[in-house]
């Protein structure tokens, strides 16, 4: 009887589809941090980023540009407006089909909703406002879309994560995929996900963005590294964000 | 010319020539005998105290960054690779050298980066165009180290 209640009850398990056994989110890269820096990050007094959170509230309700508006005229709250829009991202702009992130969708309200000059990408500004917008959807799960018009866009990213470069000759997957949870020197190497970003980097000493980051494990493998923003790098961000399915957003996180 | 060496590559099978290197690449010439280069590169001498200095130096080998070398008394050394410990009683000088060479002729798939090797790389920075990741003497001087490794 006890055999036959055993046996009864693996059958659903074993129905389900195989795919629905993959479907865990990978864990989030904070999960390799030390104690110490998960809890600063927790901590909104005591985490740096939040200064940049900060600098990007007070962006939000400055007026800027010819048109005479600030980002609050047009979208009001951010609590509102903004929760719910980082997870989307990076995402298709349906008039130009360009793929934007949060950095490139800011800076297209810049020019074209404000009429100001858009924000260089590496700027406190810019991170400020990213950042800022990004933490509306603190603790929401990542989803992008990979289908339709950004489905061309995936596959550039997905092609260039598994691509061999540089030369050290390693492709992001090497790493980021075959080698996750193991030690490189005294760094325990993540799965290569974005959900933190804009990042607080101690070694920065400061905020910095995905591309920053992108920049410097291709400066490790002593491979090209592309300007900040460049569609190489977006079409990156994307295939990550769709590695990041179902991970909450941490941003700003901290990394050593 | 190309396929002429691809050809003598094949009907040599494991023992593979690479003799018209130098001239494109200033790279020496080097003679693959089933899993070993047997003899030194450019018939330089290594030196083991040299090689220390450049598998622990980041810009040069970096080698702890994938691999414990418990003689270095690294702390925090990676786990990529198997420990190098005891790695002479395990390989022959010329079985080393070939995994420094070119690891990646051994096993397509490797991580660990093909150190005396420019050939079809991408996307490389403009600033290791052409180069190899380290020069023959640093190559020799990496065997020598590697072949005090032997308890
Ligand atoms: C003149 C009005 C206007 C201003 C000013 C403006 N925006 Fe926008 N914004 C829009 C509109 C309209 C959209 C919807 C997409 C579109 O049509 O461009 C949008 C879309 C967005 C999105 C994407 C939302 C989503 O759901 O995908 C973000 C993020 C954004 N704006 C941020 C900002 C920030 C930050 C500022 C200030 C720097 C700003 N916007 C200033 C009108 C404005
Ligand atoms: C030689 C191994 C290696 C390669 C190759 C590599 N990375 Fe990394 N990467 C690291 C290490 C180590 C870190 C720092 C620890 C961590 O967060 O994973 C890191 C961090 C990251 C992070 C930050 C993760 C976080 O949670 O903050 C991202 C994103 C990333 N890498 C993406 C990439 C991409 C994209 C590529 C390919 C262009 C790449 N990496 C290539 C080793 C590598
Ligand atoms: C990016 C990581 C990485 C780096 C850097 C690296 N290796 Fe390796 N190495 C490996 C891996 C992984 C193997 C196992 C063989 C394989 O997977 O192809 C290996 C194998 C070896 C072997 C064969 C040992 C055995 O037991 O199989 C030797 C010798 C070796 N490495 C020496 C070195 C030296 C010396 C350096 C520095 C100049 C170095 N490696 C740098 C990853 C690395």
């Amino acid at each position: 009887m006890k055999d036959l209640v055993k046996s009864l009850a693996l059958i659903p398990i074993l129905a389900l589809p195989p795919s629905s056994a993959s479907a865990d989110p990978l864990p989030s890269g904070t999960t390799f941090q030390s104690t110490a820096i998960r809890a600063q990050q927790a901590d909104e007094g005591a985490n740096p980023g939040m200064l940049w959170v900060e600098a990007g509230a007070k962006l939000w309700g400055r007026t800027e540009g010819s048109a005479g508006k600030s980002c609050a005229a047009c979208h009001g709250p951010a609590e509102q407006s903004m929760k719910g829009v980082a997870f989307r991202y990076p995402a298709v702009e349906p008039t130009t089909g360009h793929l934007l992130n949060l950095e490139t969708r800011i800076n297209l309200c810049r020019t074209k909703n404000q009429k100001a000059a858009p924000l260089a990408y590496e700027s406190g500004e810019l991170l400020g406002l990213a950042a800022f917008a990004a933490r509306q959807s603190l603790g929401l799960p990542i989803g992008v879309r990979i289908d339709g018009a950004a489905a061309p866009f995936y596959e550039q990213g997905k092609a260039f994560f598994y691509r061999r470069r540089g030369q050290l000759n390693l492709s992001c997957a090497q790493c980021h995929v075959d080698n996750a949870g193991r030690k490189l020197r005294a760094d325990t190497i993540s799965h290569g996900l974005g959900n933190g970003y804009p990042t607080y980097r101690l070694e920065w000493q400061t905020v910095g963005s995905l591309h920053r980051r992108f920049r410097a494990c291709l400066f490790g493998v002593r491979a090209v590294q592309y300007d900040f923003g460049a569609p190489d790098y977006l079409d990156l961000e994307l295939y990550l964000a769709s590695r990041a399915e179902g991970i909450a957003i941490e941003t700003p996180a901290i990394r050593p | 010319m190309r396929l002429a060496a691809t050809a003598l590559a094949l009907s040599l099978a494991f023992a593979f020539v690479n003799a018209k290197a130098r001239d494109a690449s200033g790279l020496s010439p080097f003679v693959i005998v089933n899993d070993a280069v047997p003899a030194a590169l450019g018939g330089l001498k290594g030196d083991p105290a040299r090689g220390r200095q450049i598998a622990l130096d980041r810009r040069r080998g970096n080698c702890l960054i994938c691999h414990a070398i418990p003689e270095t008394g690294e702390p925090f050394p990676g786990e990529i690779g198997p420990s190098l410990a005891g790695v002479a009683a395990r390989f022959s000088e010329g079985q080393i050298r070939l995994r420094l060479v070119d690891q990646s002729r051994l096993n397509p798939k490797t991580v660990m980066p093909s150190y005396y090797r420019i050939a079809s790389f991408t996307d490389v920075a403009p600033e290791y165009r052409g180069k190899p990741v380290l020069d023959t003497q640093e190559i020799e001087d990496l065997v020598a180290y590697l072949g005090t490794l032997g308890k």
